[in-house]
């Protein structure tokens, strides 16, 4: 066991739950919160590679993890946005009421 | 040599060319047409006079340079080449001459006659078409052209017979000229293929090996076909047959006194002076073939094929001039005595050779020209009647008509010493006599010459004696119906100038033209045979017997028609003709033409039916039946490809659709649209990828 | 193995699962905050000072509550009938279970783990600020960009749309009615 290892776990179990909310969840913004949880489960690998890892890279890790938040900052932006549209396309926010597009 | 003998070509040409630009021409434009074909005619006159001069002047130097020809490749093929020329030698330039000068006066005439028929501007289209075929024929120096400008005259003839064709009669006619010409024209034809398989050119002279020059003559007279006949004879009685269809000689005269329907100046231009006597001209042209390529002296006559020509030229001088004696129509009269003329022109050919036949061909143009133009100007004169016995008294009424008809008819009747008929018959009746072969050709021939002159004196006497019987119309006529007139003679006129001028022209040329041919100063034959004539009264003196026996037969057949016609004139139109009350059975056959038409409709037509309907049968039965199997078989093919196609083509592609269709809704189901199911997708693939990299690394 | 990583490891299991599974989105929402400042500790024991505090101004501050926003701008008042697809957990319990499995077994199987060859020094602000401006100027500069382009584009999807105003985004005649 080395000292990242235990992040690592938790990271994936964040990741698994988020992904298993954003798959079940028929709510769009409920499916949105799981996959912040996934982006937030990859930012703490980052940071725990970052703290454990072998290189000395001082901050190349923590930059990782700062541009993640930036990025996942404009992805909730974004995708809020297209809720509140789709919402006043369809007066829900259920994903089943996306389904349109589809073969 | 002179610059219109190299050029010859240009007098068939100008009126073919006024005919191209008449056709063109609008329907009103008659003036401008009248103008074009008689100012054609007119320079083809001029230069066939030119053309005629050369020959005259080729004359001193012998007879080789009174010919000339102008040959010319037509188109080659292969390594030979089918080749066309022109002629001029003494013979084809006295025709030119006759065709051309009577040819004009017939235009001249037309222009009058013609004056209110509103179709004008077409009749003189196909006139000069025709006048030009005439001239075609006439400078040929290849069977091949002269058989081309023989078919193209038929043509014209057709569509001349058949000018005014809402008359169905009229359209018949025609119709009856066009078929039986034709069945001469196969023989023509028939005859011309031999002599291309036979000597390998149709060209009549080339400098040696023309067909009708001594190697080739010769070799055809040394072929031998089958039942002693020579190759030569052979061609020569298969292009006789064309003569005879052209020129209306037994059998097949059937179709000339029909083709009287058409316009009279047509009658006057084909079915006299000109067109009829181009199978004479044939017969004159080919002569050389004619006896036999053998160099027989004149009035043997032991070839076949002149024996042939002469026994057909007396059996039709008889014959036709026994129906005319009986007919009513002026023109019917005049047609009939044509083809009797005709007869005599080849027992002239038959019997004293070219000089002879076209002696009389040239006489008997101008006066049956100017007896027809007569009979024109008579019917114009009298309301487009024809029945002579709706006539007479025209003598006061149309005194010109009428001396220059009195001209014509004593030419034809032969009336010695001032008219050119009784020169150019007496020679014919004369070589006739010298024939060794029978004697049977000069009995007709006297026995045709004596007709003549009694039908002729029979229709002066009707015609112009007596008193007008025309008051009351009758209303079966020949002629135009529908133009009533009042009074007993006050609708009869002499007619115009236009027309009368032709007429007084052609009485003139009547009364000339026998001097050319006397026998004291033969000119004419002389100058066809290419030597010079000499004036010598011995001659005269030699043939006297014969011109006495002549002169005793005109005179008696005169004297017979006047004293049955003339003596006690007739009283009504109705009234019976005295041969026929004298007479009846005889006259009527005779009126009926002897019954050759009905023969012809119980033989030829009812045999052309009856072949015509096996054909129909054998059409319907064995070629439809063919044709039906066949569009079984096709649509057979057509159904198994088609179920070839369905089955096979159409299966697979349907398969292949389906799949794809098949696959499409399998896919289709993947992309539902659900993001969330393609999430779960990427994230099926993330975990394959994680389990297949962590045990790749464990056992790769 | 610190407390420090169980107590914030904890909250964060724990806050997740409660944002994934309660039924109200409101409550989802408040759980997520549990989550996000769950992880804030977890840098902060890390040794990641400024991302934790980036993490709780960025996720607690800005994120969490637009979520929550959303969520009541979002109303219809009819209820979220059910809040779960119909065999949504099976779907998404199997496909998290199979990413689970090549997670951990990945994790479980990592061997041979090198210590850290000298000793951590940790960045402070300034040294992040230094090399944000001179290492990471280009990203820096490309996430400004996105985040601007982001923040056009949500205003734009999130405007209420007038009536003839840009077309588009809207069917004709489907116009909601606010």
């Amino acid at each position: 066991m080395n000292p990242a290892q235990p992040y690592l776990f938790l990271a994936a179990a964040l990741f698994i739950i988020g992904m298993a909310g954003a798959l079940a969840r028929r709510n769009a913004i409920l499916a949105l919160v799981g996959i912040e949880l996934m982006l937030n489960a990859a930012n703490l690998s980052f940071v725990a590679f970052w703290r454990h890892g072998p290189h000395p890279d001082p901050q190349t890790g923590l930059m990782f993890a700062l541009f993640s938040i930036a990025i996942a900052g404009a992805e909730a932006a974004v995708g809020l946005a297209l809720i509140i549209a789709l919402f006043r396309h369809r007066r829900s926010v259920s994903l089943e009421a996306a389904e349109s597009l589809k073969g | 040599m002179h610059a219109i003998a190299t050029h010859i070509w240009l007098i068939p040409l100008l009126p073919l060319l006024a005919a191209g630009v008449v056709a063109l021409l609008p329907k009103r434009a008659s003036t401008a047409a009248i103008g074009l074909a008689t100012g054609s005619m007119g320079l083809a006159l001029v230069l066939s006079l030119a053309a005629f001069l050369a020959t005259l002047g080729g004359h001193a130097d012998g007879a080789a340079h009174a010919t000339h020809i102008g040959n010319f490749d037509w188109f080659r093929l292969g390594t030979g080449s089918v080749r066309l020329g022109f002629l001029l030698d003494p013979l084809g330039a006295v025709m030119l001459v006759m065709v051309s000068f009577v040819g004009l006066l017939i235009f001249i005439f037309s222009i009058g006659y013609m004056a209110h028929d509103p179709n004008r501007t077409r009749f003189f289209c196909f006139l000069a078409l025709f006048a030009s075929a005439m001239l075609g024929v006439v400078v040929a120096n290849s069977l091949l052209l002269l058989f081309a400008c023989w078919e193209v005259m038929g043509v014209a003839s057709y569509l001349l017979i058949g000018f005014w064709y809402h008359k169905p009669s009229a359209a018949v006619a025609a119709k009856k000229a066009f078929l039986v010409t034709r069945i001469g024209d196969i023989g023509l034809f028939l005859g011309m293929l031999w002599m291309y398989h036979a000597t390998g050119t149709l060209l009549f002279f080339d400098d040696g090996r023309g067909c009708l020059e001594a190697d080739a003559l010769t070799q055809l007279g040394g072929t031998a076909v089958r039942g002693g006949l020579t190759a030569a004879t052979g061609i020569a009685l298969l292009l006789l047959v064309g003569a005879i269809g052209k020129s209306g000689q037994v059998p097949l005269h059937v179709w000339l006194p029909d083709a009287m329907e058409g316009p009279t100046p047509v009658s006057a231009l084909i079915h006299a002076a000109t067109m009829v006597a181009a199978g004479v001209f044939l017969v004159a042209r080919v002569f050389p073939l004619m006896t036999g390529g053998v160099d027989t002296p004149v009035g043997e006559g032991t070839s076949v094929a002149l024996q042939a020509v002469a026994g057909v030229g007396a059996l039709t001088a008889v014959f036709a001039a026994c129906l005319a004696v009986a007919q009513q129509d002026i023109k019917r009269i005049l047609a009939y005595s044509t083809v009797s003329q005709l007869g005599y022109m080849f027992l002239g050919l038959g019997t004293g050779g070219v000089a002879v036949g076209m002696f009389h061909l040239i006489t008997h143009a101008f006066f049956k020209a100017l007896l027809f133009l007569g009979a024109g100007s008579v019917i114009h004169g009298c309301h487009e009647q024809q029945d002579i016995r709706w006539m007479g008294g025209l003598r006061r009424l149309m005194p010109v008509t009428y001396a220059t008809y009195a001209v014509g008819m004593m030419a034809l009747a032969g009336v010695p010493l001032f008219f050119s008929g009784f020169w150019s018959k007496d020679e014919i009746l004369h070589a006739a006599w010298s024939w060794a072969p029978s004697r049977w050709p000069f009995v007709l021939g006297v026995v045709g010459a004596f007709l003549t002159a009694f039908y002729m004196t029979r229709q002066m006497a009707e015609v112009f004696f007596g008193q007008y019987r025309g008051g009351v119309r009758p209303h079966v006529g020949h002629g135009i119906p529908e133009a009533t007139h009042g009074g007993t003679a006050g609708g009869v006129h002499e007619s115009p100038g236009v027309m009368t001028v032709p007429l007084v022209l052609l009485a003139g040329s009547t009364l000339v033209l026998g001097w050319l041919g006397t026998p004291a100063w033969p000119w004419f034959e002389a100058y066809l045979n290419g030597h010079s004539a000499h004036l010598d009264f011995g001659r005269l003196a030699a043939a006297w017997p014969m011109m006495l026996v002549s002169v005793v037969v005109v005179a008696l057949g005169i004297g017979t028609g006047w004293w049955v016609y003339g003596r006690r004139s007739r009283v009504g139109a109705t009234a019976p003709d005295p041969l026929e009350s004298q007479f009846p059975r005889i006259f009527r056959g005779l009126q009926a033409r002897l019954y050759v038409d009905e023969l012809y409709d119980a033989t030829v037509v009812r045999l052309h039916h009856v072949v015509s309907m096996v054909c129909g049968w054998m059409d319907e039965l064995v070629l439809g039946g063919l044709v039906t199997l066949v569009g079984l078989g096709s649509r057979l093919a057509a159904f198994s490809a088609r179920s070839l196609d369905e089955l096979l083509v159409n299966l697979g592609f349907d398969a292949g659709c389906a799949s794809t269709r098949w696959g499409g809704r399998g896919f289709s189901w993947l992309q539902n649209g659900s993001a969330q199911r393609y999430l779960g997708g990427l994230g099926l693939g993330l975990a394959t990828l994680a389990i297949l990299v962590l045990w790749g690394w464990r056992h790769g | 193995m610190t407390p420090w990583f169980l107590l914030f490891g904890g909250l964060v299991v724990v806050g997740a699962l409660g944002a994934m599974a309660l039924r109200n989105p409101v409550h989802c929402g408040l759980s997520l905050v549990v989550t996000f400042v769950g992880l804030a500790g977890t840098y902060l024991d890390l040794g990641a000072d400024f991302l934790g505090l980036a993490q709780i101004l960025v996720y607690v501050g800005a994120v969490a509550i637009l979520l929550v926003f959303v969520m009541l701008l979002t109303r219809t008042g009819r209820g979220e009938s059910p809040e779960v697809r119909p065999g949504g957990w099976w779907w998404g319990g199997l496909v998290a279970a199979l990413v689970a499995v090549g997670l951990v077994g990945a994790l479980a199987s990592v061997s041979g783990w090198k210590p850290r060859s000298e000793p951590m020094t940790f960045p402070t602000v300034r040294d992040l600020g230094v090399a944000l401006m001179t290492d990471f100027v280009l990203p820096l500069q490309l996430v400004g960009v996105v985040l601007t382009a982001a923040m056009i584009g949500a205003a734009i999807l999130a405007l209420p749309e007038r009536r003839g105003g840009r077309v588009g985004r809207t069917p004709k005649g489907e116009e909601p009615e606010q």
